[in-house]
């Protein structure tokens, strides 16, 4: 029996030949991530919880400062300080104000055919470059960090056959927001989105990212693309090599396949407060916004951020609306800034942040107060993500988001 | 059997309902447990007893890795969580911390909060308004991990 390329990364991580959905094995972890969501709580559990304390190889470690950057209060600098203390203690890679941090792993780190966890739900990124990237709990991250290994049920993969092209106007975010939409929150739970087909080799690494790192809010364990000659490209273009380049066998089985013909999708939108919650975006043209959002580490990098500008540049932004403009990363920004970007987003009356999570996760910059309304290119719509409990966030992509920034109402660009 | 006090909570229940995103970074869990459920049941925290039980219904624990959401729970002295399915991060997470989650199709649809349940880990069983309810075994791996107490638990032992 064959094997799908997210079954041959847990084999090879495994030390074994072959692998099958329900396995449980011990794998070995090529790399691991931590942010300051939870890193404070994992530096106190290595010190008072561990009869011997000990890393591995700290050379897998990777700690970014992304969430709550510039930190806002004292108790999120004591949780900050307490993590660039270790790292540094300990000789950890570590990044702070220089964005997202699936970002800066992809950028920076992810290679082909790696296992790598991170203790942040939206690591299943890194699929995009063909490495198998999981959210995990701190605890997890600890006991990886400790002995360098896991354990992992081998998940069933499900096969996303795309087809065609997006028309114009219409973004992969609007893609995987209609199949979120499709299957459901739970659509995928514990199973790998493989992605593949004629339509998938034509989309970008970015497009990519978008696709597999919306793909836990089908609850899926990551989401995958093979590494071809577009992701090795990226990868060459910043030095790196692949671990190993996989494929998934022509006789791989998969729980369930899925055909989806691209040129029927549309612009949509994910309504509060959950992301299944998908319409059209033409159903909801009109809703006023106080807020709105473009960045996060699904939707905040250089083609977001010229699709924004595009459609604003010469406009002004509604009296009524904030629009937060957040580059994911530092490379990012930098791109923005030389493509005139920046300029652009300022002139219209934008407000231009540094690189970070921000109001994606509703903690930081940028958060709404009571039956505010946002519209975001963010991750999640959930009750309250955004800040108060009755405020809404509405899911759309960056034409959409910009669009309605102008008229502060949603409109389609 | 431990019997304690039913908490239910709606399908597709997102980890930022447990634990909002502004209480992550307090410096611990007993800071952040009087916030939990704080926008479904601000009072949650005050009510709870140790030895209660959370109630949800399908993909339970979904959105956000945040360990923090099992973490409250259990800080709280929240016994298991029962859910008809679990979203996979929050269900190895619990694991992971040792607090039980049970998979049970049944019994979200016949209880309410306040009801009151037993809960048999060992058998496999939840007792509720005078109906058992079974429920589905965890693998023995996990189980294992379970009854150690959690994973740091198991790796102090190994060490």
């Amino acid at each position: 029996m064959g094997m799908t390329i997210a079954e041959k990364i847990i084999a090879a991580a495994a030390g074994v030949d072959h692998v099958k959905p329900g396995d449980i094995h011990t794998v070995n972890l090529d790399r691991l991530m931590s942010n300051d969501g939870t890193t404070h709580l994992t530096v106190d559990m290595y010190h008072n919880k561990l009869t011997k304390p000990r890393i591995a190889d700290p050379d897998k470690l990777v700690f970014i400062v992304d969430h709550n950057v510039p930190a806002d209060n004292p108790k999120t600098a004591a949780a900050q300080k307490k993590m660039r203390d270790f790292a540094r203690e300990h000789q950890i890679d570590f990044w702070e104000g220089k964005g997202v941090c699936h970002q800066i792993m992809m950028e920076n780190y992810v290679c082909p055919g790696e296992l790598i966890f991170g203790a942040d739900s939206h690591t299943c990124t890194y699929g995009a470059l063909g490495a198998f990237g999981t959210g995990v709990g701190c605890t997890d991250f600890l006991y990886g960090m400790v002995t360098g290994t896991s354990w992992v049920l081998v998940p069933e993969s499900v096969k996303f056959n795309l087809e065609g092209k997006l028309p114009d106007g219409v973004y992969p975010r609007d893609l995987m927001l209609t199949i979120i939409g499709q299957i459901g929150a739970n659509g995928c739970n514990y199973q790998v989105m493989e992605f593949g087909g004629e339509g998938a080799k034509i989309l970008s690494v970015n497009d990519r990212m978008v696709l597999c790192n919306l793909s836990v809010e089908a609850g899926a364990k990551t989401g995958i693309f093979e590494a071809d000659e577009i992701a090795l490209e990226y990868l060459e273009e910043r030095g790196r090599k692949p671990k190993a380049v996989y494929k998934s066998d022509p006789d791989a089985v998969y729980a369930r396949e899925y055909t989806i013909d691209l040129s029927v999708i549309e612009p949509v939108i994910a309504r509060p407060d959950f992301v299944d919650d998908v319409v059209p975006a033409k159903e909801l043209c009109g809703i006023k916004i106080d807020e709105a959002f473009l960045g996060s580490c699904n939707n905040g990098r250089i083609e977001e951020l010229r699709i924004g500008a595009g459609i604003i540049k010469g406009k002004k932004v509604a009296d009524s609306v904030r629009f937060l403009v957040v580059p994911a990363s530092l490379e990012v920004y930098k791109q923005a800034l030389k493509e005139g970007l920046i300029d652009i987003f300022m002139e219209s009356g934008a407000i231009v942040m540094n690189p970070n999570c921000s109001v994606c996760w509703g903690s930081c910059q940028g958060v709404i107060g009571e039956n505010e309304v946002l519209i975001s290119t963010g991750t999640r719509n959930f009750k309250g993500r955004a800040g108060h409990p009755s405020s809404k966030v509405y899911l759309g992509s960056a034409a959409t988001v910009t669009a309605s920034a102008i008229t502060g109402e949603i409109t389609l660009a | 059997m431990p019997s304690g006090a039913i908490f239910k909570f709606h399908n597709d229940l997102d980890t930022d309902q447990i634990i909002g995103s502004q209480y992550l970074l307090l410096p611990d869990l007993e800071e952040m447990k009087i916030y939990t459920f704080e926008s479904l049941d601000p009072d949650f925290p005050k009510k709870v007893k140790a030895g209660d039980y959370v109630v949800g219904e399908e993909n339970f624990g979904c959105g956000s890795s945040r360990e923090q959401a099992p973490g409250v729970l259990k800080a709280l002295g929240v016994e298991a969580v029962i859910a008809k399915s679990f979203a996979r991060i929050f269900f190895r997470n619990a694991i992971n911390i040792g607090l039980p989650v049970i998979v049970c199709k049944e019994l979200p649809d016949e209880v309410n909060t306040g009801d009151v349940m037993e809960l048999s880990l060992s058998d496999g069983v939840v007792r509720a308004k005078g109906k058992e309810y079974a429920c589905t075994k965890l693998p023995e791996y996990m189980q294992n991990i379970l009854n150690q107490g959690g994973l740091i638990a198991s790796l102090n032992k190994e060490d």
